[in-house]
This record gives structure tokens, C-alpha cells and sequence, in this order.
């Protein structure tokens, strides 16, 4: 792990600084923070790519569950749409996974890419 | 009804493909198809995330790539800090949450098609980016 290997303690604040960072993002977008830390752990600990992603996932069991049971607290959860999204999402992660041990998702990502772009601009025109 | 399965299967194998959680189109999954406002939506998002994430964390971890030391340390971290963020969702608009998120899925959106590139552009021998031509997808047990 290249320049990253400065002495535990310099590590240790880096994965700090990552997760609170990821938190706040997860906390106030209602996403996981992969985005936050799959490019921070490739930058600051000199993460391979896919070991960032995988490792961000497993973060991410964590900090959604937190951040969900947090905004229960709010009156804000909807338990029903959750499970509707959620668990075809299961069978779509193993397909995803499946894929990403086998493919350069090249395609895929630039459709995807697309597809955000697009609903950005439904949510913002709303 | 099946926009929510449409938008739950593909924010699932988006998870799967990329390693996020999914929430990046649940989000607006749930506000465009199911009428969710931006705080319903983000708060749903993030109990709809936890299946996905699990099972993927499973996945990835059978074939070596998490870290685990470090994913328990960046999870715990993190959980004052997803405190502070839901506070702040929900003491924000839902306009100006909404506008925040729309520009959120255009950085996404930008760091895909940069990471995709990348991945494209074939390391110059020596090159300082030789190592990421290797993944450590199996390190022996």
C-alpha cells in the first residue's frame, strides 16, 4: 500500500476523517457513502478499487442501519416502500456482484451515469 | 408498483456492480415513482439500503475484498456522524435537501464516467498506476 504507509496512528485518523464524513453524507442524503469513501480509501489508504468497494459496502451495513433507525426516531421511515425497493434490490446485488468479478462494467456505468443525470435534472425541474 | 421493483432491482445491481449502497437511485426511485417528498424518500432509502448492503458485504467478503478491520472502524466512526447529517436533513427544506441530492447524483454521475475512463486508459509501462492493474480480489487465506 504505496505512500499511504505513514504509522498507524496517521491510518487510524484517516479511516476517522473517512467514516465521519460518510455518516454525515449517508445522514443527510439518504444514501450509504460509498460515494465518500470508495474514492478516499483508494486516495488516503492506497485502496485497489475493489477492495475500496467491498470494504465501503461492509461500512455501509452499519451506517444505514443507524441512520435509518435515527430518522425512525423522525416519523420518517416508510417501512412498506422500503421492502418494495429493497428487497428486489437483493436479487439485483447478487447479479451485481456476480458481474463485477466478471466484466469491465464499462457500459453499465456510462448508462448508469445517464440514467443519474437524467433524474437529477426530474428531480430539480419538479 | 413495478417502477418500485424496476427501480429496486437496478439500484441493486448498480450496489452490487459498484459497491454503493443503492441509495443514490432509491432516492429519487422513490420520489419520482412512489411520490415519496425528499425526507421520506432519503429516510426509506436508508432502511432499504441495509438488505442490500448486507448481502453484497457478504458476497464481497467471500471472495476476499473486504477489510474488515477497517470496514468496522469506518462503520462505527461514522454513526455520530450519520446522527448529525439526519438532523441536518431534517431541519433543511425539502427543496434545498432535494436540489442538494439532484447535485449529488451529478458528481456520481461524473465519478463513474471518470473511474470508467480510467479503467480504459492502458497504464504506460512503470507507470505510477501500474499497481491498480492487479487487483488483490483473492489474497491467499
Amino acid at each position: 500500500m504505496s505512500v499511504a504507509a505513514e504509522g498507524p496512528s496517521n491510518r487510524t485518523l484517516r479511516l476517522i476523517a473517512i467514516g465521519t464524513m460518510a455518516g454525515v453524507f449517508s445522514g443527510l442524503f439518504g444514501v450509504g457513502g460509498g460515494t465518500v469513501m470508495v474514492p478516499l480509501l483508494m486516495l488516503w489508504l492506497g485502496y485497489e478499487e475493489r477492495m475500496a468497494t467491498a470494504t465501503s459496502l461492509a461500512a455501509i451495513v452499519f451506517i444505514a442501519a443507524y441512520a435509518a433507525g435515527v430518522q425512525g426516531l423522525y416519523g420518517n421511515v416508510r417501512v412498506l416502500d422500503a421492502l418494495e425497493i429493497g428487497l428486489p434490490a437483493v436479487a439485483g446485488v447478487l447479479i451485481g456482484t456476480w458481474l463485477q468479478q466478471r466484466l469491465r462494467a464499462r457500459s453499465i456505468a456510462l448508462m448508469f451515469a445517464a440514467v443519474l443525470v437524467a433524474s437529477a435534472l426530474e428531480l430539480v425541474l419538479r | 408498483m413495478t417502477g418500485a421493483i424496476a427501480v429496486g432491482l437496478a439500484g441493486g445491481v448498480i450496489a452490487g456492480l459498484l459497491g454503493v449502497g443503492g441509495g443514490v437511485l432509491f432516492v429519487p426511485g422513490l420520489v419520482i415513482f412512489l411520490g415519496l417528498d425528499q425526507h421520506h424518500a432519503e429516510a426509506t432509502s436508508l432502511l432499504a439500503i441495509v438488505p442490500v448492503a448486507m448481502v453484497g458485504t457478504i458476497r464481497q467478503d467471500r471472495y476476499g475484498n473486504v477489510a474488515r478491520r477497517d470496514a468496522l472502524v469506518l462503520g462505527l466512526v461514522s454513526l455520530a456522524g450519520a446522527a448529525a447529517g439526519v438532523a441536518l436533513a431534517n431541519s433543511l427544506s425539502g427543496r434545498v435537501l432535494r436540489d442538494g441530492f439532484a447535485a449529488l447524483m451529478v458528481l456520481v454521475a461524473f465519478q463513474l464516467v471518470r473511474r470508467t475512463l480510467r479503467e480504459e486508459a492502458v497504464p504506460a509501462p512503470g507507470g505510477e498506476s501500474a499497481h491498480t492493474d492487479r487487483p488483490q480480489s483473492r489474497p491467499p487465506p
